[in-house]
């Protein structure tokens, strides 16, 4: 039996008619065709699934889409206006902060929100908001330093 | 992975939410699904009906409750730590709140469903057990409390009768000059505890008056540390008699120690002993 199920994703509404056991993540993907949200683990551990779920990093492989009908979800295609990186897009890319870049669009979504709440966070507190997020490449030190640059470029330090 | 396949019903309140549970067979609650999800796309758990509670507003929320505070059962685990009320009144709740998983499970996961699941390497059962909180339950026979320590019963087994929800969780306060801590040690992927243990410890002239030390993640639920409490008891609180108190854990474990491939039972009974006495230094030197 299908659910009715509405979300708005990067300001712009998505319903569709879902099996309630239908992820967030692939309505995300598959209904919306944001592709940017990666499927990682799939078991909630490693973060490449993270949006913003109602303002708050969520991984979007372990939300039902019928949970989050009524709801506003932030991906990463919604951070920059198409014309301009955002600025910790621009850092991560001025700090390789990728190498295959599985990785980066929930790393991205996660340091927003830290930044967000603390705009000059310390590398230890960088270190502790990506705690949800795995990265199999960068050995994280450039990483952490891509989230100081953008917090430098947007006005804190 | 998918779950198998379900029906879905969204309560609009804890009445709805209660007669929805108990109106179709095998039903679960979903709250923050941080626990169950994971389980149903493993196939763990296939319930036929979920019914949703992530939008009842009366289930959320802290407030004042006497010297204590009472939790709403859908309060996430990111709101208790960021509570200056909880931060004042229970400290060690928002500590060990603080400390669950990682940002975006904290932003998702709820105290209700943390309770309800029962998972021995969870936090929070350690952490209520050691402030003797009641968690409130409300079915239809109506409302009732249970103490922490008699609503853990077994490995993901509660207290509830069939049909009950959690509705809040009542903590009191802890009393003032008390010192308090819970440390952890996280599992490096999941950041679930391998060992948490939560200490509540006063100091009168240089002497333990009294003190609660609980241990999460050796047994299938919270361990009370009657011995270390014991020892405590009328005890110096300088670093070698909190160290030979917290030695003392060894013997309060039933002998139903787990273990998984990343920790053998031995070695997290051993590790036990060095995050009571961890939690005890701290909690001797945030008191006074
Ligand atoms: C990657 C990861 C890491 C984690 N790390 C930790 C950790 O370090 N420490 C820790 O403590 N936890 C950890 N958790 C678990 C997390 O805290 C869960 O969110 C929590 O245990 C369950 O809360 P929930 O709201 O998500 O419940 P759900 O998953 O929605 O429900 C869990 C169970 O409780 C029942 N239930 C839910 N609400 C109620 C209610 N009000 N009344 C009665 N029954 C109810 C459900 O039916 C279900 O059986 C982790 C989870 C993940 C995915
Ligand atoms: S895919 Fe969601 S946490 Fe890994
Ligand atoms: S860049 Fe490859 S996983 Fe992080």
């Amino acid at each position: 039996m299908s659910v009715p199920v509405e979300i708005t994703i990067n300001g712009r509404v998505f319903s569709g008619e879902v099996e309630p056991r239908q992820l967030l993540v692939h309505f995300i993907r598959e209904n919306a065709g944001l592709t940017g949200t990666k499927v990682g683990c799939d078991t909630s551990q490693c973060g490449t699934c993270t949006v913003q779920l109602d303002g708050a990093i969520a991984k979007s492989c372990t939300v039902l889409a019928v949970q989050a009908s009524g709801s506003t979800v932030n991906t990463i295609e919604g951070l920059s206006d198409g014309v301009d990186l955002h600025p910790l897009q621009e850092a991560f890319w001025n700090k390789h902060g990728l190498q295959c870049g599985f990785c980066t669009p929930g790393m991205i979504m996660a340091s927003e929100e830290l930044l967000r709440n603390n705009p000059s966070p310390s590398r230890e507190e960088i270190r502790h908001a990506l705690e949800g997020n795995i990265c199999r490449c960068t050995g994280y030190q450039n990483i952490v330093s891509a989230v100081e640059e953008a917090a430098g470029a947007m006005g804190g330090s | 992975m998918f779950p198998s396949q379900f029906t879905y019903h969204r309560a609009a309140s804890v009445a709805e939410a209660v007669e929805l549970l108990n109106g179709n067979e095998g039903a679960k609650l979903l709250a923050g699904g941080h626990s169950l999800l994971p389980m149903m796309k493993l196939r763990l758990a296939s319930p036929p009906t979920l019914v949703d509670i992530g939008q009842v507003a009366e289930l959320k929320g802290v407030s004042a409750d006497g010297d204590g505070v009472r939790i709403g059962a859908l309060t996430t685990h990111a709101e208790i730590a960021g509570s200056a009320l909880v931060q004042e009144r229970a400290p060690v709740l928002a500590e060990a709140a603080s400390r669950v998983g990682d940002p975006a499970v904290r932003n998702r996961g709820t105290i209700g469903g943390n309770v309800a699941h029962g998972d021995p390497q969870s936090d929070l059962p350690t952490v209520l057990t050691a402030l003797g909180a009641t968690i409130n339950a409300a079915g239809q026979n109506g409302e009732r409390g249970i103490a922490a320590a008699d609503f853990f019963t077994g490995l993901l087994e509660n207290a509830l009768d069939d049909g009950e929800i959690v509705t809040s969780v009542s903590v009191p306060g802890v009393a003032s000059g008390a010192g308090t801590a819970y440390v952890k040690f996280s599992h490096p992927a999941s950041r679930y505890s391998v060992v948490g243990a939560a200490a509540i410890v006063s100091v009168a002239n240089g002497v333990c008056s009294s003190a609660s030390v609980v241990v999460g993640g050796v047994e299938s639920t919270p361990t009370r540390a009657a011995s270390v409490e014991a020892a405590l008891a009328g005890s110096g609180v300088g670093a070698d008699a909190l160290a030979a108190a917290a030695s003392a854990v060894s013997g309060d474990f039933q002998g139903d120690a787990m273990g998984d491939v990343y920790a053998s039972s031995e070695y997290r009974q051993a590790m036990a002993g060095v995050y009571v006495r961890r939690a005890l230094e701290a909690a001797v030197a945030r008191g006074g």
